[in-house]
């Protein structure tokens, strides 16, 4: 034994150091870094002086001395008409009425459209966690939430992305973001999502993060139908070292909606610190400026909630409040909120999960500005919070909760049939127009395919001239419906020109709009959220609810009935009533009344009469002689091995239920005593029943039993098997007659 | 073709049973297109091209006959103008002021729009070649943008953003 020195902690420290969670960075605040989340004693305080209809006067901050951020906020960013009244209001009172369910959405919109971002971030900073949740379900913009995927691949395999882009459509995501490695290949990525997305749902929208040229240009043709990374930065330096000012990015705004797409720009805390550019603010503080700045020039909608530094966030102090408080203030700017949640931010599952939840609790516009729908390696933003690792997770989540986060199960044979159809058609396409030849079997690995990986070995070459033709040769949308056409995938040429037909109304450029299966927007104009209290709002119309609920892994009481069924044998044949023993030698093993009849396999995955086995075996092995016999008027286990006790010539019995609980009993014993009990069925093995049997035996003749240890690990038995626990003795319960005698039963073919 | 070409019968997330109405109907801008009136989406009638066609001649048929291009797919300034009063008609006169220079836009080719893009980012401009080209955009008939770039001309003087 080594006794740890001073200069090492105790093995519970050690231990503790072990787990994941401490592998993530923590910082200690420091405002001077901009390390501080809601409140740095850097920050302005909140002031506006306005001078016939001008701003002289902004948090601070003379005109003279404004920013380039500062100067376009003041000047298009607020409403004077109502900022007197609401910079008079104190920070308490206007957090209130972001929160109270009976103050409507529309008034606080109205109010904050005249707050200064020093103003918004002390109100948002008053806010605690429950707070930011009830003002979250209540300001967003669009009524029903949504979700948005991250579809990419190391190889930007073409295949795989569209089999993997109508996964994703198919499990309900309504945006899917690519995005490359390669950037040249950026222009084949758009073309196998846009058709992967067409077989998985209609109406489902595109988009290719790439450099802003080429990124429009593909939108410009069609190929994309919306862009999200337009980065707006906190404070000047940083923002001119992201080569744009706030006039530029204005104008790339309007360049997007003057060809049809929609867009949002892209903030969140942690860049500025990144970039040693925070100038001792915190980052809610710099984040209300982004947001602020986000209106004034117009944008419909913002991603934020940390982004790429949603771990600089977490790192200190209240960083995940700040998180949190930042997608509010987007509401709060009466802008649609695509909440982040799309990059890795701890390496613990539950502090990752612990980041995400209260979002998906309150519902946002996008509860995800990028679920990563392929696996973590895959993704080329980088792992996301949430990945394909966890799609069955957040499915769990939404029902456990009754939430709707936007996904839903897909029938596993569907999922097959839509990866395949995704895939040929994506093939079909790259052939008919000349960009690249694949084989079947690329093609059948890329719809077997969990990951790239899978792939084995890939042309990659053939990617970069496929993209390399798309964009030389000015491959707009209507060549890829022509394609679809003519190689016979007419439905989903349809289906893109349906979709190609909508935008050009418009509505879509609305706030947080998005396309619904039938491509009707639902945006803040459509579909307004109208929370007001208990029993107002979104709640998922029955069907969606239905879809919420039933997961693919529930089973019930028929699943089971059927299950069993499978197991069934010829065997535990009822062989006339069970009579009273008169050998010492004698043991009754008392079984449930569902055994022999509709229940037939234990929770270990042994069958009852493998268990029987075993039981009996173990009786002989110390010489005596056992015996089956049903019990038809109980389930109770106690009651069985006591009624099978005093059968017995010995005056021992033992119990078993159907589902493989076991206990050992003696006729002078009160019901609910026992002289063995193993009762976690599902980890039972053979040799322990064998264990039991031949204790019993030892009990019968008075010598010294070898008591087993119940068998106990750290995994979640309860979780994993009360479902089935609550089926089967449903099963037994069916059988109960109350009155109805004893049975002995074969024992034939058991040894 | 056989497989998925049947559509899934679920409602998904999107496809909501509860159908949302119509909020607020702004009187329309738009001129020769009357873009989604209710802002609902689907196809509605009138809404044209920028090219001027209708959108309901955008068929797969019409593409089989090869008679669909680019200046079909794009959005009409009336629709533009048309989002922009639905904008404002729902608090946000910001995003109206966005698609109003959008519509704008919709005038000028790709390369002159990535050009003026280009003419705005930090350092790529002088003072005066940016008011030169707002008096230039003002003249076509962009009043809207020529107001931005002239704004980012005064700004970019006194923050040491021009070439």
């Amino acid at each position: 034994m080594t006794v740890p020195g001073p200069e090492q902690p105790v093995g519970r420290i050690r231990f503790m150091d072990q787990q994941r969670v401490n592998l993530d960075g923590f910082a200690v605040e420091d405002p001077d870094l901009g390390l501080v989340a809601l409140r740095s004693p850097h920050d302005p305080e909140p002031g506006l002086v306005i001078s016939d209809g001008r701003v002289v006067e902004m948090d601070g901050v003379a005109e003279q001395d404004f920013d380039s951020l500062d100067a376009y906020i003041a000047r298009h960013g607020l409403d004077l008409s109502v900022a007197a009244e609401v910079m008079a209001l104190p920070d308490t009172e206007l957090a209130r009425r972001a929160v109270r369910p009976d103050v409507p959405r529309a008034e606080v919109i109205r109010l904050c459209a005249g707050a200064t971002p020093a103003k918004l971030a002390r109100v948002l900073a008053l806010l605690r966690p429950a707070e930011l949740m009830m003002a979250m379900t209540k300001l967003r913009g669009r009524r029903t939430p949504s979700n948005q995927a991250h579809v990419t691949n190391r190889l930007d395999d073409p295949l795989l992305l569209a089999a993997d882009s109508a996964t994703a459509a198919a499990f309900g995501f309504r945006e899917i973001e690519t995005t490359v490695p390669v950037l040249a290949d950026a222009p084949s990525n758009a073309v196998a999502c846009l058709i992967g997305a067409a077989v998985g749902s209609q109406g489902v929208l595109i988009q290719c993060s790439v450099e802003e040229a080429l990124e429009l240009e593909l939108g410009m043709r069609g190929l994309t139908s919306y862009a999200e990374t337009v980065s707006l930065y906190g404070t000047e330096p940083v923002f001119t070292d992201g080569d744009d000012t706030p006039w530029s990015k204005a104008f790339l705004t309007s360049a997007y909606a003057s060809r049809g797409m929609k867009m949002r720009v892209s903030s969140g805390a942690g860049a500025e610190v990144l970039m040693a550019g925070a100038e001792g603010k915190s980052m809610l503080y710099l984040e209300a400026r982004c947001i602020a700045l986000a209106r004034a020039i117009g944008a419909q909608g913002v991603q934020n909630g940390g982004i790429d530094g949603a771990s600089v966030a977490g790192s200190v102090p209240r960083g995940l409040r700040e998180l949190m408080a930042e997608n509010v203030m987007v509401m709060m700017r009466n802008l649609e909120s695509c909440s982040g949640n799309d990059a890795l931010m701890s390496e613990s599952d539950m502090r990752r999960t612990s980041r995400t939840l209260p979002i998906v609790l309150a519902g946002s516009d996008f509860v995800f500005s990028g679920f990563g729908s392929i696996q973590r390696y895959d993704n080329m933003f980088g792992p996301s919070n949430f990945n394909a690792e966890d799609i069955d997770d957040f499915l769990a989540m939404q029902r456990d909760w009754g939430v709707d986060g936007g996904l839903r199960t897909v029938p596993a044979s569907e999922i097959g049939e839509l990866r395949r159809y995704a895939a040929q058609a994506c093939r079909a396409v790259y052939q008919h127009l000349g960009l690249a030849d694949f084989t079947d079997d690329h093609l059948e690995r890329a719809v077997d395919a969990a990951g790239s990986k899978d792939l084995g070995e890939t042309d990659t070459l053939a990617v970069l001239s496929a993209a390399h033709a798309i964009r030389e040769g000015g491959l707009t949308v209507v060549d890829i419906v022509a394609a679809l056409d003519d190689t016979g995938y007419e439905a989903e040429a349809e289906a893109i020109m349906e979709m190609t037909r909508a935008r050009l109304s418009g509505d879509y450029l609305q706030t947080a709009a998005i396309f619904d299966e039938e491509l009707r927007v639902l945006s803040l104009v459509t579909d307004p959220n109208d929370y007001a209290g208990p029993g107002t709002g979104y709640e998922p119309s029955p069907p969606r609810q239905a879809e919420i609920d039933e997961i693919r892994q529930a089973r019930g009481v028929d699943d089971l009935r059927a299950e069993q069924a499978s197991a069934a044998e010829l065997l535990l044949a009822p062989a006339g009533p069970a009579l009273a023993g008169q050998d010492p030698r004698d043991v009754v093993i008392g079984v449930s009344p569902a055994v022999g009849r509709d229940v037939w396999r234990s929770l270990s995955g042994l069958t009852v009469p493998e268990v029987l086995g075993e039981l009996l075996a173990g009786l002989e092995e110390e010489g005596c002689a056992g015996r089956v016999v049903r019990f038809n008027d109980t389930v109770d286990l106690g009651r069985i091995g006591l009624a099978a006790a005093r059968l017995a010539g010995s005056g021992i019995g033992i119990g078993l239920q159907g589902k493989g609980t076991a206990l050992i009993h003696r006729r002078d014993l009160a019901p609910l005593a026992n002289l063995e009990l193993y009762s976690v069925a599902p980890a039972v093995t053979r040799e322990l029943y064998r264990l039991l049997g031949a204790n019993a035996a030892r009990h019968a003749k008075g010598a010294t039993p070898d008591p087993a240890r119940n068998p106990y690990n750290d995994e979640a038995i309860e979780a994993r098997y009360h479902t089935t626990v609550i089926a089967l003795m449903a099963l037994e319960r069916a059988w109960v007659q109350p009155g109805e005698p004893a049975e002995q039963l074969s024992a034939e073919g058991l040894q | 073709m056989t497989g998925v070409g049947e559509r899934r019968p679920s409602a998904g997330p999107p496809a909501s049973a509860d159908q949302p109405v119509s909020g607020g109907q702004p009187g329309r801008a738009g001129q020769p297109a009357s873009a989604g009136q209710d802002g609902g989406g689907g196809e509605q009638p009138g809404v044209r091209a920028l090219s001027g066609r209708p959108v309901s001649e955008l068929t797969l048929e019409a593409v089989r006959r090869g008679e669909i291009s680019l200046p079909d797919l794009r959005i009409h300034p009336g629709s533009l103008e048309h989002q922009a009063a639905v904008a404002e008609a729902h608090g946000n006169p910001q995003l109206a002021e966005n698609l109003r220079r959008a519509a704008e836009l919709t005038t000028l080719g790709d390369d002159e729009v990535l050009a003026i893009y280009e003419a705005l980012r930090p350092g790529r401009s002088t003072a005066t070649q940016l008011t030169t080209l707002a008096a230039s955009l003002d003249g076509r008939g962009l009043p809207r943008c020529a107001a931005l770039l002239a704004e980012a001309a005064e700004i970019y003087t006194r923050r040491g953003l021009t070439a």
